[in-house]
């Protein structure tokens, strides 16, 4: 019963749980391969200082982070820029300040300015608001091993344009193989080249989405490591706690049990 | 407090006799705490105590994620996003909020079908079953007020369609709804009331809870066999039962430690596994997210919500019946309701004399299947309704109602129940008497 | 009681230790993020140090800036101003210690002591009176510089600042204190 049961329930729970993720029907994603998958992924470093650079080469024309503070470019475990680079950076930015009510150069204290197109969606949270994988069968439960997707589906989305064009109520819209229905009004936002970067990695469209995607996914969860380490030791903890209670109730019921066997044989 | 036979709590200092004559709390809890408890509860009773840890777990990371945020439409988001960034700690505090949720729903419903199997429901703990009932109708609620807080998207489309039920209601409908929002749709006087209301729900539970607790210490525990303690004298009820501490206390402590090694993976390597990636998107009223569905432990009764279209010619019949009044869309909320009002009224609809379903050859099968029936209902309430989908939803729907109100008044009357052991102890040491090896599940197994 | 019972029985008791200890600590670790998350957070601590452009500040004028949730006021002073605060005898002062973070803590509370730099020019303060914490008026009270610049008044219980913001009269009990400041450049203060 209890065996059936549990089983059961933890089925459903599994299936049901990734179902909520079935929505609509998805592009194509690519399972790319990030440094911050598994229990004890991390973010790359590197990676991430050129995601920022994409970001803000290309992406920032548009889109905007209103919720990422830019002093966390300087966080451990992040891109972890120097302080005087930290500072440099937010120079680079305008924002809007309702104390002066008037724009003034960004500080580090200072949040990413949000999108300066209206159409043009907040990419603080990007990575988690997109699942990038519903399989098998819309079940979702590839996630488990997969992860959500949310950096994968951005990559994927990047390079995924077909070349195809249509207009639609004034606006042209771009053919997506990853974009769900297929057609996007974003225009193809990167190219192999499109940007240089100073440590001379590869800058094809694909190593660019990849970047850009890693920055994303930090900037959507920024505590990440944190957040594995803190579960991996609890889950080594409990599991201690566990087994010391396990021997402590069969310890604690031996005599118990002892008895009833005794009874149920008066013979022996 | 308690019916069964057993020690009371005698104070022997000076300053215990003193205290017990002024406020006799030591010999409440010393009675609590010490209640006989049958010997031969299994596994499936460990649920209570994970169940109230997760009421102490929402209660006290509810308390400090408060201090962090803010019940205003324009900054609940970004509030939300403050504690998932710079509060010390609040991505792990939220994460434990928001994921302890589901596991409190796990719990519930593993509890609750505990009970349906064993008879738990049954005379003389009705009243039990029924403040049940009552805490998991709040535990819904504050579930669904919770889940709008952050203000994403589907917090704020989830709102809007379940409130929506409300104006379903014929005539006072409209007047409800608005009542309910504060204005004539989600806004921020609905956000404040639901934060409001959010925080002072679990605390009418953990009220419930006591008076829960209260009532099956005065009637005693069920159990798998369904046979009463003996009561005739403290020595026979010893037979039968333990004291909950240590003996009881100790297993569900084991039990809560794994399932929180679990939940604790679940938390840190995949805490938005539950929840729906839209609800990163900031609420935004001029557009709908191209899916919405609930929270998966709302999916069965959104199933049955949704199966009453205007083709099923049950609605046709009623909405007939009732000049119109009551039409598909009032119809699909009254079913949802009466789902679980059908589960609240399962002491009187169930006629066997047998309480265990370890002692009922056909009920087992009926219930089982109405445990598939309730997957089925999960899974199918997260699809989309269109295709064969809808017909399976009737399908689940209908049974869960056939189950309540037709198998089982029907079975207590045409099944024939196998002999129950005599006694409790009876029942624990031909378990334990056995060899391990040897087959359990034929006759007796307390701890399958 | 037999050897080997007692030796149970020890083994036993290390069992129930050993778990009474484990769930003790979790429990404690449970607790501490509890405690924690009421620290402040990482964007007030971003804000313990500010940096302030105080390029723009003409002499005899001040700015008031924001800094840990209280006023600080930063101000370019005359040439009057600072010959008159230094003029005044340490003996008439009614707190004779500088109250500046930057120095010892019991250095005298001469104008020296409390500008910021050599010249004197810069006086960096905190903007809350000592008595109960209102906000003093500048270019106000009694005790305000030639053509009365400079000088802070307290308008809620009348206590009356010199233009180097030390007590002069009325309930205050201390001076302003100064709070850790530092040129980073020319035109840059460097609060916290």
């Amino acid at each position: 019963m209890l065996k059936k049961l549990t089983l059961a329930t933890a089925t459903a729970f599994a299936l049901t749980g990734g179902a909520a993720f079935a929505a609509g029907e998805g592009g194509h994603i690519t399972d790319y391969g990030f440094s911050f998958e598994g229990p004890f992924g991390t973010y790359d470093e590197a990676q991430l200082q050129r995601g920022l650079q994409v970001y803000t080469e290309v992406c920032s024309a548009c889109h905007g982070m209103k919720f990422v503070p830019l002093r966390t470019l300087g966080n451990e475990g992040g891109p972890n820029l120097p302080d005087d680079q930290v500072r440099a950076y937010a120079e680079f930015w305008e924002v809007y300040d309702p104390e002066i009510d008037d724009w003034r150069t960004a500080r580090p204290t200072d949040h990413f300015p949000p999108s300066s197109m209206e159409t043009a969606p907040d990419l603080s949270l990007m990575a988690k608001a997109r699942a990038g994988f519903h399989g098998p069968y819309g079940t979702g439960l590839s996630q488990l091993f997969n992860g959500i997707g949310g950096a994968e589906y951005i990559a994927s989305l990047l390079t995924s344009y077909n070349g195809e064009e249509m207009e639609q109520a004034g606006t042209i819209l771009y053919g997506n193989d990853a974009f769900p229905g297929g057609w996007i009004s974003m225009a193809p936002p990167i190219d192999d080249g499109w940007v240089e970067f100073a440590d001379g990695s590869p800058n094809d469209a694909e190593a660019i989405a990849q970047d850009v995607a890693a920055f994303l996914m930090w900037a959507a969860e920024p505590k990440m490591m944190a957040r594995k380490q803190a579960g991996l030791t609890a889950v080594l903890f409990l599991t201690v706690l566990t087994v010391l209670l396990y021997l402590t109730n069969k310890k604690l019921w031996a005599p118990v049990k002892d008895r009833a066997k005794k009874a149920d044989h008066p013979a022996e | 407090m308690s019916g069964i036979p057993h020690d009371h709590y005698e104070p022997k200092t000076d300053a215990e006799k003193w205290l017990d004559r002024r406020l006799p709390i030591v010999g409440l809890l010393h009675s609590t705490l010490t209640i006989p408890t049958p010997r031969n509860l299994n596994w499936m009773w460990i649920w209570g105590i994970v169940l109230t840890f997760c009421l102490v777990l929402q209660i006290i990371t509810g308390i400090v994620l408060v201090m962090h945020y803010t019940p205003d439409a324009s900054m609940a988001f970004a509030s939300v996003e403050h504690i998932m960034r710079n509060v010390n700690g609040g991505h792990m505090l939220r994460y434990l909020h928001a994921n302890g949720a589901s596991l409190f729903f796990v719990a519930v419903y593993l509890h609750i079908f505990r009970g349906l199997f064993y008879g738990s429901y049954k005379s003389p703990r009705e009243v039990t079953w029924i403040i049940g009932m009552l805490i998991y109708l709040l535990m819904m609620g504050t579930a669904f007020m919770g889940y709008v807080l952050p203000w994403g998207q589907m917090s704020f489309w989830g709102a809007t369609v379940i409130t929506g039920l409300f104006g379903a209601i014929p005539f006072v409908g409209e007047s409800i709804q608005t009542w309910l929002l504060g204005g004539p749709a989600v806004d921020n006087a609905t956000l404040t009331r639901f934060f409001s209301l959010h925080y002072l729900f679990p605390f009418i539970i953990a009220g419930l809870v006591v008076v829960h607790i209260w009532a099956f210490h005065t009637t005693g525990n069920n159990n798998p066999t369904g046979v009463e303690v003996r009561r005739g004298s403290k020595e026979e009820a010893e037979k039968d039962t333990l004291p909950f501490w240590p003996y009881f206390v100790i297993k569900d402590l084991f039990a809560l430690a794994l399932i929180m090694v679990i939940f604790f993976a679940v938390v840190g390597f995949m805490p938005n596994y539950l929840g729906h990636p839209d609800n990163y998107i900031e609420a935004n009223s001029l557009a709908t997210p191209a899916y919405i569905v609930p929270e998966w432990y709302f999916l069965p009764f959104y199933a049955i919500l949704r199966a009453f279209d205007a083709e099923v010619w049950v609605v046709q019949i009623v909405s007939f019946l009732s000049f119109g009044i009551i039409d598909a869309k009032f119809f699909g909320v009254l079913a949802m309701f009466g789902a679980i009002a059908v589960m609240a009224l399962a002491p009187w609809l169930d006629t066997s004399s047998v309480r265990s379903g370890r002692y009922r050859p056909m009920f087992k099968w009926w219930f089982y299947l109405l445990l598939v029936d309730f997957m089925v209902l999960m899974w199918v309430g997260a699809m989309p309704a269109e295709g064969i989908y809808p017909y399976i939803a009737l399908l689940g729907s209908a049974y869960w109602f056939a189950y309540f109100l037709v198998i089982l008044p029907l079975l207590g009357v045409i099944e024939k129940p196998l002999q129950p052991v005599a006694t409790i102890e009876d029942d624990f040491n031909a378990h334990y008497g056995k060899d391990d090896a040897a087959d359990r599940g034929t006759v007796a197994t307390p701890a399958e | 009681m037999s050897h080997t019972e007692d030796h149970e029985g020890t083994r036993r008791d290390f069992l129930y230790y050993a778990t009474a200890g484990a769930g003790a600590v979790a429990t404690g670790a449970a607790v501490w993020p509890l405690v924690n998350q009421m620290n402040p957070s990482a964007d007030v601590q971003a804000l313990s140090s500010i940096l302030v452009d105080v390029g723009g500040i003409s002499e005899g004028t001040q700015i008031t800036v924001k800094w840990l949730g209280k006023p600080v006021f930063i101000r370019r002073r005359t040439p009057g101003e600072i010959e008159q605060a230094r003029a005044v005898d340490l003996a008439s002062l009614p707190d004779k210690i500088a109250r500046n973070a930057n120095i010892d803590g019991a250095a005298d509370a001469t104008d020296e002591n409390r500008a910021l730099g050599d010249s004197g020019e810069w006086l960096v303060q905190m903007g809350v009176c000592t008595h109960l914490g209102c906000v003093p008026l500048n270019d106000a009270g009694d005790y305000t510089g030639p053509d009365g610049v400079g000088g802070w008044f307290c308008p809620c219980h009348g206590s009356h600042y010199d233009t180097a913001g030390r007590i002069r009269r009325g309930p205050a009990p201390e001076n302003l204190p100064v709070p850790p400041a530092s040129f980073t450049d020319d035109a840059t203060i460097q609060l916290g």
